[in-house]
């Protein structure tokens, strides 16, 4: 539609809209009573917190060494990334709809915008977490920040690009919402959260590291515990799976911006 | 100058295909008033989702050399959680206007009051609809689009939303829809006809009416 205006031009709008629809999304999603905007990382940080809680007191590390909080925060965080990114831009269209008569919004903002929203919320609830332990010394500090920061960009494209297909592949049929909340459940144990890759046989280790998240979470636990750990990942297979995601996911929202039908 | 070329626009439905638009054309100058009729059906309100770019056609293009409005008094992107002025603050943003300069002519125009601070769940029919006139005249656009001139509140508030929009912009292009001759008349200078998905362009109102009344039978 811009096709007769500059990059630059299209570019600067771009940023303009989604810079209203974050002020818009913000204020409708948390409103301005008690916390307002900060439940966008407490509502994570709670997870985070809770989950770390449950395997403390259950021992779910349980046969390997590793200290069970550091253990439990990098993985529950790591599964908030990805899995929020994409259960907020399933079905993020009809809520918004009406705003698409504002042509300078388009479709691909919508989940622009979202994703943006959840990967700063796990981001700062991440950081906030594991500060607050590594304060309390219930944590150490990771052994090479670099490497963690790695991990978890990679893990946000991850989720940014995994939220692309399903935002868009929902805009064709409400039966993808439907299979999508049983995939994501499973994906949660299958995701490397709650094991690390060296504790399994080897021949499943293949088969588990075919799944993206997986090695983004051993980069980002190779960076948190350094030598204490014995990771497997193939950053390589994690950038071009993530890229060819985008594509896709850009592609599917470009035709189901098409096929959006305004009431 | 806005440009329709060859736009076609199918919907799926249950029953296959339905082609609503087949092969449309239309240039609308600057300054330029234009109404479109149709009856019930025939795919005026999917016309005007297409030239403001709301939707996408199937085939064909549509291309704006000036700016073009959403349609008029439209409510449909409030978001009912926000007040009156966080959704002003949205359309601003989004069209990259200052919101601190139209204010006051929101607060003036609408009469909303501290309504204006006020969630627009809470709001009445005749207040979402002087809210959302307000809205679309605090931002300035070359050609608006009006899917039937509809407004609700008193006749006073007509008077004053027919003074903004036909008197202080009467130098702005106008794309008009309504099955109603005589609002046709009394705004537009030229008229077309949809029918059966195609466009049929009128340079005298008359002409496009006795058309219409040809179509209806």
């Amino acid at each position: 539609m811009y096709s007769d205006t500059s990059f630059t031009k299209a570019l600067q709008i771009q940023l303009r809209v989604i810079g209203a629809l974050l002020m818009r999304e913000i204020i409708t999603r948390y409103g301005r009573d008690n916390l307002g905007f900060l439940w966008l990382f407490v509502e994570p940080m709670l997870f985070t917190l809770f989950v770390t809680a449950l395997w403390t007191a259950t021992g779910q590390a349980h046969g390997s060494n590793l200290p069970i909080v550091a253990f439990a925060v990098t993985g529950y965080s790591s599964v908030l990334l990805w899995r929020n990114c994409a259960n907020r831009c399933s079905m993020a269209i009809p809520p918004n709809i009406g705003l698409l008569y504002h042509r300078n919004v388009r479709v691909l903002d919508l989940f622009i915008t979202r994703i943006l929203l959840e990967v700063a919320g796990a981001s700062i609830s991440f950081v906030v977490l594991a500060s607050l332990f590594t304060s309390l010394g219930w944590m150490e500090p990771p052994a090479d920040m670099v490497g963690v920061l790695y991990g978890w960009l990679l893990l946000a494209w991850f989720g940014a690009s995994l939220a692309l297909v399903v935002g868009a592949l929902t805009a064709y049929s409400e039966v993808v919402e439907r299979l999508w909340h049983p995939i994501s459940y499973i994906l949660f144990p299958l995701s490397g959260a709650v094991f690390m890759v060296d504790w399994l046989p080897s021949n499943f280790q293949r088969i588990v590291l075919l799944l993206p998240m997986v090695n983004g979470v051993e980069m980002l636990r190779g960076g948190y515990f350094g030598s204490a750990v014995r990771t497997h990942f193939d950053v390589g297979y994690l950038f071009v799976a993530c890229l060819v995601m985008t594509l896709l996911g850009l592609a599917l929202v470009r035709d189901a911006g098409r096929r959006v039908e305004v009431e | 100058m806005i440009q329709l070329e060859n736009i076609t626009k199918v919907y799926h439905t249950r029953h296959g295909p339905h082609t609503v638009l087949d092969g449309v054309n239309l240039q609308v100058g600057k300054g330029v008033k234009v109404g479109i009729m149709g009856r019930n059906g025939a795919g005026k309100s999917t016309l005007i989702r297409l030239i403001s770019g709301a939707e996408l056609p199937t085939s064909g293009r549509v291309r704006r050399g000036i700016s073009v409005s959403w349609p008029l008094a439209f409510s449909g992107a409030f978001q009912g959680s926000l007040t009156g002025l966080d959704n002003l603050r949205f359309v601003c943003r989004t069209y990259g206007v200052n919101y601190t300069d139209v204010v006051p002519f929101v607060e003036e125009f609408s009469e909303l009051g501290s309504f204006l601070r006020e969630p627009v769940r809470h709001y009445s029919g005749g207040m979402r609809a002087r809210l959302a006139f307000a809205l679309s005249m605090a931002i300035e656009f070359d050609c608006f689009l009006i899917d039937e001139i509809i407004v609700a509140g008193d006749s006073r508030f007509h008077e004053k939303c027919r003074i903004e929009l036909f008197e202080k912009r009467k130098d702005r292009a106008l794309i008009l829809v309504s099955h109603d001759v005589n609002t046709i008349k009394a705004h537009c200078e030229s008229a077309s006809v949809l029918h059966d998905g195609k466009l049929h362009s009128f340079e005298h109102v008359d002409d496009a009416y006795a058309y219409y009344q040809a179509s209806l039978h």
